[in-house]
């Protein structure tokens, strides 16, 4: 460990805004990239699900109607 | 070369070997992320002339060696859709694109505040930072030739060109610090492959950043294969093998809830 305590952790030697918001800014990133393809999937299953159901309906009506 | 290539040009195969692959990027780099950023910034000695303000090194280097790495991947996958009209490759293209674009960008942002601190200011119109935001702007480039024609196989032929012609800035990035002066410093670990020479790093801050450079490489590759397999899907949500995981994705959700 190179630091004696939080504070100095914190500080990174006078630096610590440049080297903070570097990793927070790269975290951030990466972060938004991983919840974009999360919810994109979520999307995609919610819009086939749909489809599926309203294929279905449409079946079920031809059937109806036909008989 | 064809044969161990053209089962991928089916959808359903690639997205298979993703799902198979995806674990393998996703744990590892995690598990080298925390490693990498915990040694990098609490455990690494500090720099006998820039203090602490050197463990920026550990998200820039990273960030900067893979935004030109996915670069060149992104230019093989066009590539290929050139040369063997595979539509997978296309999308793999597609994929890559935004992913190293945030790469580039990461690798600018903390190369700015790793500046201001050690140069005295946040960008220099110089070699490596002017022909790095020329690298940010061909990823930009490409992504929006992709949507920029009304037919998207012409959108996907002229995005692989572009991605292609695009290459030959990755050696003038490489170069620029031998072949003009420049403020930014000169390579200090994949000179060991361009110019066969030692990393000039003490090996107490290599290990960390070697962690760094593979825990990157493995996550922004995850995201990647998850953007590949959404595309994938969404292209292709009529057919079976599509409905098939998507409706057992949904069980697997009801059952978590």
């Amino acid at each position: 460990m190179q630091f004696d305590s939080w504070s100095a952790f914190i500080a990174m030697g006078g630096y610590g805004v440049y080297v903070w918001s570097a990793f927070f800014v790269t975290f951030l990133c990466f972060g938004i990239l991983a919840l974009e393809a999360v919810w994109r999937r979520n999307k995609i299953r919610e819009e086939a699900q749909r489809q599926q159901a309203r294929s279905e309906r449409i079946q079920k009506a031809k059937r109806e109607s036909s008989t | 070369m064809w044969r161990w290539l053209h089962p991928y040009a089916k959808s359903e195969a690639t997205f298979a070997l993703n799902q198979k692959l995806l674990p393998w990027f996703l744990i590892p780099g995690l598990v080298l992320t925390i490693v990498g950023v915990i040694w990098g910034l609490a455990y690494a000695p500090p720099d006998y002339q820039q203090g602490e303000s050197y463990r920026i090194i550990f998200v820039h280097v990273p960030s900067a060696i893979w935004s030109m790495g996915f670069y060149v991947s992104m230019a093989i996958a066009g590539l290929i859709a050139l040369v063997w009209q595979i539509r997978t490759a296309e999308l793999a293209l597609l994929a890559i694109a935004p992913v190293g674009a945030v790469l580039t960008f990461i690798s600018l942002f903390t190369g700015a505040v790793w500046g201001q601190p050690m140069w005295g200011t946040w960008w220099v119109w110089d070699a490596r930072l002017t022909s790095q935001l020329i690298l940010l702007f061909l990823y930009l480039g490409v992504m929006a030739l992709y949507v920029a024609f009304e037919d998207e196989r012409a959108g996907g032929k002229a995005a692989s060109i572009l991605a292609l012609v695009g290459v030959i800035n990755i050696p003038i990035i490489h170069y620029s610090v031998y072949w003009w002066n420049t403020l930014h410093q000169q390579s200090t670990i994949t000179k060991v492959i361009t110019r066969f020479e030692s990393p000039s790093i003490a090996p107490e801050m290599l290990w960390p950043l070697l962690v760094n450079i593979f825990a990157m490489m493995a996550l922004a590759g995850a995201l990647v294969i998850m953007r590949l397999n959404n595309e994938l899907l969404r292209r292709e949500v009529h057919r079976p093998w599509a409905q098939a995981i998507l409706n057992q994705e949904k069980k697997e959700n009801q059952n978590a809830v």
